[in-house]
């Protein structure tokens, strides 16, 4: 329950461990109810309540992945139609160059190959993957928050943080444990 | 995620996970299985024997690339021996597994949760070993390139009306669309094995691997959208992969593969012998890991019935084209299907029929479908009737088609079996350093079932 706050060195946040989800969940909606917005909640199993207590709506990925699959389709009939009309036309009994319907599986692939890979790599981008180090990391106790325990941290860069009054905050919201974090 | 659902006494085999699990130890005990067994010697002994398997595809693979394809025992007519046969075959197996992760994804079920990560695993090697067929069908693999289109100064481009080209747009697609699906999916677990692991290295590649995933909310949103939108290209793409490779065949005017039932059978067949095979491997699995608590009786008894209800479409598929070929009142249709039946390979279609009709039948009870030893019995030979199903296509239209005059006979040479087997021992050799190397449960999924990750909230917004 107690933490060193006492130092002066530098912060990248506070750190606040919880032994449930439900704690987490109600952590993170008071946090920012109470006017934080640079903190990050973190839980070994994805919890769709935070997002409606962070107030996460970010449908970034699904257009990227709408774009991507658009560019796919276009791209892959396009391609076909090239090839079979411009780049070598073969003229087989007079029958079309452009044949749709045999176009079609092709048109399909392309669009899914691309939909999903942009799907994918949209999201580890905006994810900032890779990412080997993060000041996390450097609280011991952080290596639960993939096994068992869910941890809130506040970042020292949010404007309302204040090394003293954020750790009693979040000792208010029933941590079992207050870590500093090492920039 | 996981609503519970009331099920009735009478078909209740047990539950999705033994209770007594908490979110500690199931990360442990999934984890544990990478990090802290021992190497066994049962599992140096079934490597050793996988890898020594493996052996045989490197000698056929020398062999053929000496020799040319004239060692397979293809000929004129029969231009499509085993290297299709077994194509159709592993693609097929590839199936169950994105059914499992995607498909049942979004239909909510929970009880994928434990099998997925082993099943799209399988899923990657079995569509390792179906595509060196085709490649070292070509005869000139290392023109194989030609097959995708790019500039070139022979100033020539793939036909893209061709099934054939189809089927690598398809096939190369899928296996991409598979293993990026299997590789998001791993991310949180490596995390998990990188924040446990007590060895340096360890810490190092699960670290660069999982690529400094720390279960960040603002993550695990995006992460769980991607996984879906994953989850939803997936599902008509598995569709659309044995129906492009049932286009190889039905677009072809040779008689028995004409004809439009071929995609959907194909598709049906696909998800029969791909749960068959997860079933035959999961059994052993779970027994020599000790994971029946986490793979749990209800998962053989649903993954049994999914198997029965491929089954009967796959037999309704059979009865079906028996029937075209008698009412198409074509002669080459009519004598096809009694050459099938009662020509030179006859002995295949009935051992088919036994397997793929007949055994399955018994999945039927209960008892059976909970009964682990009988279970994999069943699913061996549901594996080989759908290999009998492939070669009875293949061959039994090919051999003798319009004319008696082309008529032939097809007969495997060593090399044939040589390359079959070895891609046996290829997809053995890497299920065993899979089971090794990576977790082969989804651990954060199934956290997802476990009581503690519910959130109860107290304070209404």
């Amino acid at each position: 329950m107690s933490a060193h706050i006492e130092s002066s060195h530098p912060l990248y946040g506070l750190m606040a461990e919880f032994e449930t989800a439900t704690e987490l969940v109600s952590a993170a909606r008071r946090t920012r109810d109470a006017g934080f917005r640079k903190f990050d909640a973190f839980s070994p199993l994805p919890l769709h309540e935070l997002d409606d207590a962070m107030d996460l709506h970010d449908n970034r990925v699904s257009m990227f992945t709408f774009i991507g699959g658009l560019l796919g389709c276009v791209g892959g009939f396009s391609l076909a139609c090239w090839c079979a009309a411009i780049a070598f036309p073969l003229n087989v009994g007079g029958r079309p160059l452009i044949s749709v319907p045999m176009f079609i599986p092709i048109t399909f692939e392309c669009t899914i190959l691309l939909a999903g890979l942009t799907a994918a790599i949209s999201m580890l981008v905006m994810n900032g993957f890779p990412t080997p180090y993060h000041p996390v990391f450097n609280v011991e106790r952080f290596a639960m928050a993939s096994r068992n325990k869910f941890f809130l941290c506040i970042e020292s860069a949010d404007p309302k943080f204040e090394r003293h009054a954020t750790a009693a905050f979040l000792e208010g919201l029933g941590a079992e444990e207050i870590a500093e974090v090492a920039p | 995620m996981a609503q519970p659902v009331e099920i009735p006494d009478k078909i209740y085999v047990g539950p999705v996970i033994d209770e007594g699990h908490s979110l500690a130890s199931i990360s442990d005990k999934v984890g544990g299985i990478v990090l802290k067994r021992k190497i066994t010697l049962g599992w140096t002994f079934g490597l050793f024997m996988a890898f020594g398997l493996l052996q045989a595809l490197a000698a056929g693979a020398v062999w053929l690339f000496m020799k040319g394809v004239g060692v397979w025992g293809i000929n004129i007519p029969n231009g499509w021996g085993f290297a299709i046969i077994n194509f159709v075959w592993w693609i097929g197996i590839g199936h169950a597994g994105t059914l499992i992760s995607a498909i049942l994804l979004l239909l909510n079920q929970s009880w994928r949760n434990a099998i997925n990560r082993f099943a799209e695993a399988m899923t990657l090697f079995a569509v390792m070993c179906a595509g060196m067929f085709p490649v070292l069908h070509t005869g000139r693999p290392w023109l194989a390139y030609w097959l995708f289109p790019y500039p070139n100064t022979m100033a020539l481009w793939p036909q893209f009306r061709s099934p054939l080209l189809w089927d690598v747009f398809a096939v190369s697609t899928y296996f991409t669309i598979s293993a990026v699906f299997w590789f998001v999916g791993l991310l949180p677990d490596l995390a998990t094995l990188r924040d446990t692991s007590k060895k340096p290295w360890q810490q190092k590649v699960y670290g660069m691997l999982s690529m400094g995933w720390r279960g960040s909310a603002r993550h695990w949103q995006r992460y769980e959208k991607a996984s879906l939108l994953l989850a939803g290209l997936a599902t008509p793409l598995v569709v659309s992969v044995h129906t492009v490779v049932s286009f190889d065949f039905a677009v072809s005017i040779i008689p028995g593969w004409h004809t439009t039932i071929f995609p959907p059978y194909f598709v049906a067949g696909a998800i029969y012998s791909g749960f068959a095979m997860v079933l035959t491997l999961m059994i052993p699995v779970r027994k020599f890991y000790g994971l029946d608590d986490i793979i749990t009786m209800r998962h053989l008894n649903n993954m049994a019935k999914v198997t029965l209800a491929t089954g009967m479409v796959v037999a309704y598929g059979y009865i079906m084209e028996a029937f075209f070929g008698y009412f198409s009142a074509d002669k080459y249709e009519k004598f096809m299907i009694w050459n099938r039946m009662f020509g030179p390979y006859a002995m295949f279609y009935w051992c088919l029929i036994l397997c793929n009709i007949i055994t399955p039948q018994f999945l039927w009870s209960k008892k059976i479908r909970t009964s682990p030893g009988i279970l994999w019995i069943i699913s061996i030979i549901v594996n080989i009737g759908m290999w009998l199903e492939r070669f009875v296509i293949v061959i039994t239209s090919l051999h003798r088609d319009f004319l008696p005059s082309s008529w032939g006979y097809y007969a495997p040479t060593i090399w044939d079996w040589a390359v079959y087997v070895g891609t046996l021992g290829l997809f053995m050799t890497l299920i065993f350093l899979f089971v090794r190397v990576l977790p082969m449960i989804t651990i954060f999924e199934l956290r997802m079932l476990l009581p503690g990750a519910q959130v109860k909230e107290m304070v209404p917004r």
